[in-house]
């Protein structure tokens, strides 16, 4: 009787989770059930979709690297302490997390567009646009993905124990010195979680991208894009495309689990 | 700790998930027509429905406005609609070939291309050879899109090669990219040009390009009869007085 009961506890506990793993496997199956597989190779090996590929690859690691560069310092500086200043610039550079990326792209062309607060100046004196350009495709993709690159390193940092650079302070290393051999080697993986976080939300970014960059094959049309496109013409390449974007993002994932989220 | 709550929660759950499998297709109430239209339709549209609710009292019409191919995609993947009205025949044929049309569809307005341009057309573009002037941003709707493919159309018969800076979803995008100044200009219908900060180059009459509309009530339409009677509103006098006040050409 008592072993009845811990059964159906157990079981009454695995329902939710075979629920929820259902709620997430589901759609993958759709696409895969979905997918025309005599001719999977054919569409996705065809020139459009192998620049979409190319160019979201080369996108979305170019803004890795922004996030990198501009997010490091932030996250740095971010858990070097508290105060309201923090927590205002906190909720400030990352709030593109909860924008909504469309909202995200119209900000993007009204700062950085042509007639925008920066862009204008650029456009006027450097003759530089950036708007419907891939580099713009970077930016867009920069500004979405760089807070979950911060927040990541932010929360890495503030969990290495202080009193590691604190030792090596009173041993008489200087704040970079400190930084560069002992804190630094402390948030390895988390700044290696942040790197993939930024990378695959990069990958995906779409609405931030359609409005600020555009929509133009080979220049901006990432993949992401390509799938919209496809998917009012040509329902069935949309659904090849998908699945590359699957297959890209579960490979890489995969590929890399143990590095860069390594087990305890 | 009872296992009615475990097994309530397990319900809501998944309540939930199929909640969210079901998505935005829930029915509406009996007396609701949801009418799927184009997204060039919005404004004579909005005033057609309330002019309709108004006539009928009790229905209520819930406008869903679109790119076309986007609600033609919609509609195929099981969308419930009542009636379908398309800014092209292509797509309105692909909703007939599916057996999604309760009737023969019904040309309803035709609607004219312009340039749109800012306000002040700052770049005194008066035609589409100006278009190609070097340093000019200049983007149309996508091949997929009515007025992407009647813009390929009319620039090939004008013999104008013009390089798109990007291939945008629908006519709102690029008139909001023109408005934001962003773009130099763009090809729209005559009809969405009428919003505050930019406005219309007329084509060449030789070079126009006119898109045609038709309306249809489809299968799933639910209920049937009302959503004949906005069909056959549209098409009626009244209704035609309606969309010629939004610009629209009525046959």
């Amino acid at each position: 009787m008592n072993a009845r009961r811990r059964d159906l506890a157990a079981l009454a506990t695995l329902l939710p989770v075979v629920v929820a793993t259902a709620f997430f496997v589901l759609p993958l199956l759709g696409l895969l059930l979905r997918a025309p597989w005599s001719r999977f190779l054919e569409q996705a090996g065809s020139p459009a979709v192998l620049d979409a590929l190319w160019l979201s690859l080369l996108c979305s690691t170019s803004a890795a690297a922004c996030s990198l560069l501009l997010g490091l310092p932030l996250a740095v500086w971010l858990a070097g302490g508290q105060g309201a200043v923090r927590a205002v610039v906190r909720v400030l550079v990352t709030l593109p997390m909860v924008l909504p990326p469309v909202v995200g792209g119209i900000a993007l062309l009204v700062a950085y567009g042509r007639n925008g607060i920066v862009g204008g100046p650029l456009a006027r004196w450097l003759d530089v646009a950036l708007p419907f350009t891939t580099a713009g495709v970077v930016l867009a993709a920069t500004y979405v993905s760089t807070p979950f690159f911060v927040l990541t390193v932010e929360a890495g940092l503030r969990s290495v124990d202080r009193r590691y650079a604190d030792a090596a302070a009173t041993l008489g290393a200087g704040p970079w010195h400190t930084f560069g051999r002992v804190t630094l080697p402390l948030v390895l993986p988390s700044l290696r979680a942040g790197l993939v976080v930024a990378w695959a939300r990069a990958l995906g970014e779409f609405g931030a991208t359609i409005t600020f960059a555009g929509n133009l094959a080979g220049h901006t049309r990432t993949l992401p894009l390509a799938v919209y496109v496809a998917l009012e013409s040509q329902p069935e390449a949309a659904v090849v495309t998908s699945l590359l974007l699957v297959v890209v993002s579960v490979g890489l994932l995969f590929l890399l689990r143990h590095r860069w989220w390594p087990s305890r | 700790m009872s296992r009615g709550v475990g097994a309530r929660l397990a319900v809501l759950v998944a309540a939930g998930a199929f909640g969210a499998l079901g998505g935005c297709d829930g029915a509406p109430p009996a007396r609701v027509v949801r009418v799927f239209a184009a997204a060039s339709l919005s404004a004579p549209f909005t005033a057609l429905a309330a002019e309709f609710e108004r006539s009928h009292p009790g229905a209520t019409i819930e406008l869903h406005f679109a790119g076309t191919p986007q609600l033609v995609l919609q509609l195929r993947e099981g969308a419930q609609a009542s009636v379908f009205a398309a800014a092209d025949e292509v797509s309105m044929q692909r909703v007939v070939a599916a057996g999604q049309a309760a009737a023969a569809p019904s040309t309803f307005a035709h609607n004219r291309l312009a340039i749109v341009v800012p306000a002040d057309n700052p770049q005194a573009i008066a035609g589409l050879a100006d278009l190609v002037r070097p340093g000019l941003r200049v983007a149309l709707c996508g091949p997929e899109v009515p007025a992407g493919r009647y813009a390929r159309e009319a620039l090939a018969r004008a013999g104008v090669a013009l390089h798109s800076v990007s291939d945008e979803p629908s006519v709102t995008a690029v008139v909001a990219k023109v408005q934001l100044g962003e773009l130099d200009a763009g090809i729209v219908y005559r009809t969405d040009t009428t919003v505050g900060g930019v406005t219309a180059v007329d084509l060449d009459p030789a070079q126009g390009v006119t898109a045609t509309y038709t309306i249809v009530p489809l299968v799933t339409a639910r209920p049937p009869d009302v959503a004949a009677a906005f069909v056959a509103f549209v098409v009626s006098p009244a209704g035609q007085r309606l969309l010629a006040a939004h610009g629209f050409v009525v046959p």
